[in-house]
């Protein structure tokens, strides 16, 4: 399958001395999504910028679409939409008045523009609202509406930055929707960039997790998680465990990475359901007691936690976390 | 033609702004026309000065609409800037828009704005006693050459707002220039009377440019020659600005 987007060793620093990109390649399949995680600050929106031909790298290169992001722009504008972080739309104009004057700029132009527009708005869910000012709109519909101009001049590749960030719950779960239906049925590519595991998680076919302007693990999110090596376990002691029941599980051949924190005994095992059984006849075989046992499947959080050295939040940098 | 109809398209922005806020309008009277009723009491007197000729709101009105043009259009910018802090500014770059068209757009709105504001002004004079000598069409003429020094600010506004990004700075290089290169001029003085220096600085003072071609066409018997060389003169600044605006966005977009 062709790369719809490839990027490599991309660099840029901002003066003085801030590094936002430090060597970030990457390449996303035509028809697929595929998600940039990492914490604010980690260079997520600087790649978007660079890729959609906003900005450029202080070196590196670029394709988008088949085409050099440096040595042909205008190529590349329009063959993707841009979703922003902030909202792109005037908040003056009308939703309708925003989607003819996108359009415009791309050349597309009388009947058929209008014609495009009522589309995008009866998509939308704008219908109602379209000619009143986008000001007026709520979270979600401004939303919606900055997508509906994204995706006007019907892009090859669509590039969302952090498009559920300050959304409800509701508004979030259409959201995701759309994009899948984007990537499913009208075969988009699509690359977005979060800081929410979950959106990752279940939008991304592939995803590559980024920290300090560099990619630190790529793959499937599932490809990911399993990376970890397993299941994690969790028993927690009826009172402070020692080294012996340390040493109790780490002799079961199943299990390892075993670690005891006060009355908490954490382990690993390739699969934590058939594991059970062994770990508690160990610990009863030394007289110790479990008042309970947790397996979970690894999360991307641990993923993160792996790759970056230290846990996803401590790798924020000065935000405000919206509830999610 | 693209190119044309992009900027049709974004001074169509501008001008729904303005329809459906029409009161604004009056709000930017405000001050020209306490200039005219001000400076026509105060300078009252500057009319027996020896070697003044006729009276002084003739002689002030074209001075006034000219200083109009200058402070009106350095606020242009403005738009701009709240455009980038909005993620508009964003949205338009990563389109494949013309970029002359977005200066061009805002410039012939905020012309288009100029001309209406100066009109106001012009028929204020006319109830004040002005007689303007140049007919209609030196009125005309006088209300053109004001856009156009207004369009060359416009663009040299908008070009300061996309590099600056910031209101303060916006704010603080227009009000920088406005006082200065108006009486640096023979706005509200006749330029016989200024002292030496200022009459050799003016000269290069696109401001007195205006100036004196406006007041030829509309308060005296027309100097063709005069007033064909300063529209010359206007028409090339109002080019050079606009390419320095459009311009401006590519060094932008290198900044982000």
């Amino acid at each position: 399958m062709e790369a719809a987007i490839e990027a490599s060793e991309l660099r840029k620093t901002y003066p003085p001395a801030v590094t936002a990109l430090d060597g970030l390649s990457l390449a996303v399949e035509a028809g697929t999504i595929f998600a940039l995680l990492g914490p604010n600050g980690a260079g997520k929106s600087t790649t978007v910028r660079v890729l959609s031909t906003l900005t450029t790298p202080d070196s590196g290169s670029a394709r988008v679409a088949g085409i050099d992001v440096l040595s042909d722009p205008v190529r590349v504008r329009r063959a993707i939409g841009v979703v922003g972080q902030k909202h792109g739309s005037d908040p003056e104009a009308t939703g309708r008045e925003n989607l003819v004057l996108g359009g415009e700029f791309y050349g597309i132009t009388g009947r058929e523009l209008r014609r495009r527009v009522s589309e995008s708005l009866e998509r939308f869910g704008l219908e109602d609202a379209a000619d009143r000012a986008a000001k007026t709109y709520s979270g979600g519909m401004q939303r919606r509406l900055d997508i509906a101009m994204g995706l006007l001049h019907r892009p090859q590749v669509l590039f969302l930055d952090e498009p559920t960030t300050g959304l409800d719950p509701e508004a979030r779960a259409g959201m995701w929707r759309e994009i899948e239906r984007l990537a499913s049925q009208e075969l988009m590519t699509i690359l977005l960039t979060t800081h929410y595991m979950d959106e990752a998680d279940k939008l991304a076919s592939q995803l590559a997790i980024v920290d300090r302007g560099r990619i630190v693990a790529a793959g499937t999110p599932d490809g990911l998680k399993s990376d970890l090596k397993g299941d994690a376990i969790q028993i927690e002691l009826a009172e402070a465990g020692d080294a012996g029941a340390h040493l109790a599980l780490a002799r079961i051949d199943e299990v390892d990475e075993v670690t005891l924190e006060g009355r908490t005994l954490r382990a690993r095992a390739q699969d934590g359901g058939a594991a059970i059984p062994a770990v508690l006849a160990a610990l009863e075989a030394i007289g110790v007691q479990a008042t309970s046992v947790t397996v979970s499947r690894p999360s991307l959080d641990e993923v993160y936690l792996r790759h970056a050295g230290r846990a996803f939040h401590e790798g924020e940098t000065g935000y405000e976390e919206v509830a999610a | 033609m693209t190119a044309l109809r992009q900027t049709w398209q974004v001074y169509l922005r501008g001008m729904r702004v303005f329809a459906r806020q029409p009161a604004y309008l009056g709000m930017t009277l405000f001050q020209p026309i306490i200039w005219l009723l001000l400076f026509g009491a105060l300078f009252k007197a500057v009319t027996h000065i020896p070697g003044f000729r006729g009276s002084y709101i003739n002689f002030l009105t074209p001075g006034v609409v000219v200083m109009l043009a200058v402070f009106s259009a350095g606020w242009t910018g403005m738009g701009f800037i709240e455009d980038i802090n909005g993620g508009v500014m964003d949205r338009m770059l990563s389109s494949p828009v013309w970029r002359g068209a977005l200066n061009a757009g805002t410039v012939a709105y905020g012309a288009f704005m100029i001309a209406i504001q100066t009109t106001v002004i012009v028929l204020l004079a006319l109830v004040l006693g002005a007689d303007f000598k140049g007919g209609v069409g030196g009125v005309v003429l006088l209300i053109f050459v004001a856009s156009l020094l207004g369009a060359a600010f416009a663009s040299l506004s908008n070009g300061v707002a996309v590099l600056a990004r910031q209101r303060e700075t916006l704010i603080g290089a227009v009000t920088f220039v406005q006082l200065p290169l108006t009486f640096l001029s023979a706005a509200l003085m006749q330029g016989s009377l200024l002292p030496g220096w200022i009459r050799t600085v003016s000269k290069f003072n696109p401001v007195n440019w205006a100036v004196e071609a406006g007041r030829s066409a509309a308060m005296e018997k027309i100097d063709w020659g005069l007033v064909a060389s300063r529209i010359g003169l206007l028409t090339a600044l109002a080019f050079v600005c606009a390419l320095f605006a459009t311009r401006a966005f590519a060094k932008y977009q290198r900044s982000l």
